[in-house]
């Protein structure tokens, strides 16, 4: 029996009559056509679909999109300004070649904005350990950490002066 | 994965009336191990009931001596609450090593004892801490929810509402992780009351369990060293690519006396 799911993605207003079993991902890929999140497994394990549902990261495809009903979404085409300015993060991630193939990279982005907002100056071992859903096959992570960190170093609060 | 119909009620008694009226209905929880399972064809139930609405299932506080936490509060949840981090550190500790960051902001404390995984953390905590499980029928002591392998006491149509747990006077729980799944492939969770110990075992066996040798030892003297001489039989242990039983064996009994270091 089809459901209507309403809920707002990257800040507009969306509506889609879907069947229960279908996951958010879908929602997001199939009906609504943001194929920026990606799918990268089918156990729930590669952070490939992370997303923002009401304001903290989950996996996607470990939600159903009658779940979201009535959320706040925001997925990796919401974070840069209309205008095409990259979010801070995607530009690090840039400037740091923080991606190769770019697969595992919406995942790692929004996952890493997501800890930014609760730990704006996180250290080496607490980006380590945050990005442990995240999977990526081709940088070794190295470069990944490195423009979490510099990203943190260019948006954080300054620490208080003195 | 299979159609199912999909229900969202409000409150307990809906629950139980759509559990009872319907074929083979599953409950919802965060759904961190219900949807991939499903995903992947495991399982086929005909409706899901979603558990996210109903009030009664919700809350963290303190009450008198320990924590009472609702069935659908998450493992972030548990692992940022001031409350919890207060009354019982090491529970709060042991929500924020689950998974990664993704899953504790969806995963439940019902939905990961309910599905009592081998390798799950909490099970550890509820043993270890002589916890009681209620659920909508009754009260259930920990030592007798954990039956056997993802087998718990629950009736069909029974579910698990909240846990309530005893503060200890110490305790800590340490796991050595899988590098490939994050899930425990050995825990221990080590409790002082008084002078009883507590010590349960997860990712070890077939279903969490409690290591009576190592707790009376420790009960007569609370030293690392005082296991030395103890062994688990790797007959009752699992082995797997990840570790051989005689390796869980020796793992345990590492983690019980560091556990007890730290405690
Ligand atoms: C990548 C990944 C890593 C993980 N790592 C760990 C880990 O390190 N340690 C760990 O312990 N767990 C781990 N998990 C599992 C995670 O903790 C799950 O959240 C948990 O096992 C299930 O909780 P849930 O709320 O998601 O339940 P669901 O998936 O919604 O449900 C699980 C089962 O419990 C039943 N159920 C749910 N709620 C109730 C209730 N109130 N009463 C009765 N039955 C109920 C459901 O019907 C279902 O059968 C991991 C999961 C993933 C995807
Ligand atoms: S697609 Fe791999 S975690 Fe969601
Ligand atoms: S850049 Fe290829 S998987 Fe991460």
């Amino acid at each position: 029996m089809p459901i209507t799911v309403s809920l707002t993605v990257n800040g507009k207003p969306a509506s889609r009559e879907v069947e229960p079993r279908t996951l958010l991902v879908e929602l997001l890929r199939d009906h609504l056509g943001l194929t920026g999140t990606h799918v990268g497994c089918d156990t729930s394990q590669c952070g490939a679909c992370v997303i923002h549902l009401n304001g903290r990261s989950v996996k996607s495809c470990a939600v159903l999109a009658v779940q979201a009903e009535g959320a706040s979404v925001l997925t990796i085409e919401g974070l840069a300004t209309p205008d095409g300015t990259l979010h801070p993060m995607q530009a690090a991630f840039r400037e740091h070649h923080g991606l190769q193939c770019g697969f595992c990279t919406p995942g790692m982005v929004m996952s890493a904005v997501d800890l930014l907002k609760q730990n704006p100056r996180p250290s080496e071992t607490e980006v380590r350990d945050w990005l442990e859903g995240n999977l990526c096959r081709c940088t070794g992570y190295q470069n990944i950490i490195k423009a979490v960190l510099a990203c943190a170093e260019a948006t954080a609060p300054a620490a208080s002066a003195g | 994965m299979y159609a199912f119909d999909y229900h969202r009620p409000a409150s307990l008694a809906e629950v139980a009336r759509l559990l009872a009226s319907r074929e083979d209905a599953k409950l919802l929880a965060g759904g961190q191990t219900l949807l991939p399972t499903l995903r992947q064809r495991l399982a086929q139930p005909t409706d899901l009931v979603d558990l996210a609405q109903v009030d009664e299932l919700r809350g963290l506080r303190a009450v008198d001596d320990g924590l009472l936490v609702g069935a659908m509060t998450t493992h972030h949840t548990v692992s940022a609450s001031p409350v919890a981090r207060r009354v019982i550190p090491a529970l709060a500790e042991l929500a924020g090593g689950i998974g990664d960051p993704q899953v504790r902001n969806r995963g439940t404390l019902g939905g990961s004892i309910a599905n009592n995984d081998p390798a799950a953390d909490y099970p550890a905590a509820l043993l270890a801490l002589g916890a009681t499980v209620r659920t909508n029928k009754r009260a259930i002591r920990a030592d007798a929810f954990f039956t056997g392998l993802f087998e718990t006491a629950l009736d069909p149509g029974e579910l698990v509402t909240a846990v309530q747990f005893t503060r200890p006077d110490r305790a800590r729980y340490l796991k050595l992780r899988s590098q490939a799944s994050r899930y425990a492939t050995a825990g221990v969770f080590v409790a002082t009351f008084g002078t009883a110990v507590r010590v349960a075992v997860t990712g070890a066996g077939a279903c969490v369990f409690r290591w009576t040798d190592a707790e009376r030892a420790l009960a007569a003297d609370f030293r690392p060293d005082v296991i030395d001489g103890l062994t688990l039989d790797p007959g009752d242990l699992n082995g797997d690519i990840h570790a051989s039983a005689e390796y869980r064996a020796h793992l345990v009994k590492v983690l019980v006396r560091r556990a007890v270091n730290q405690c």
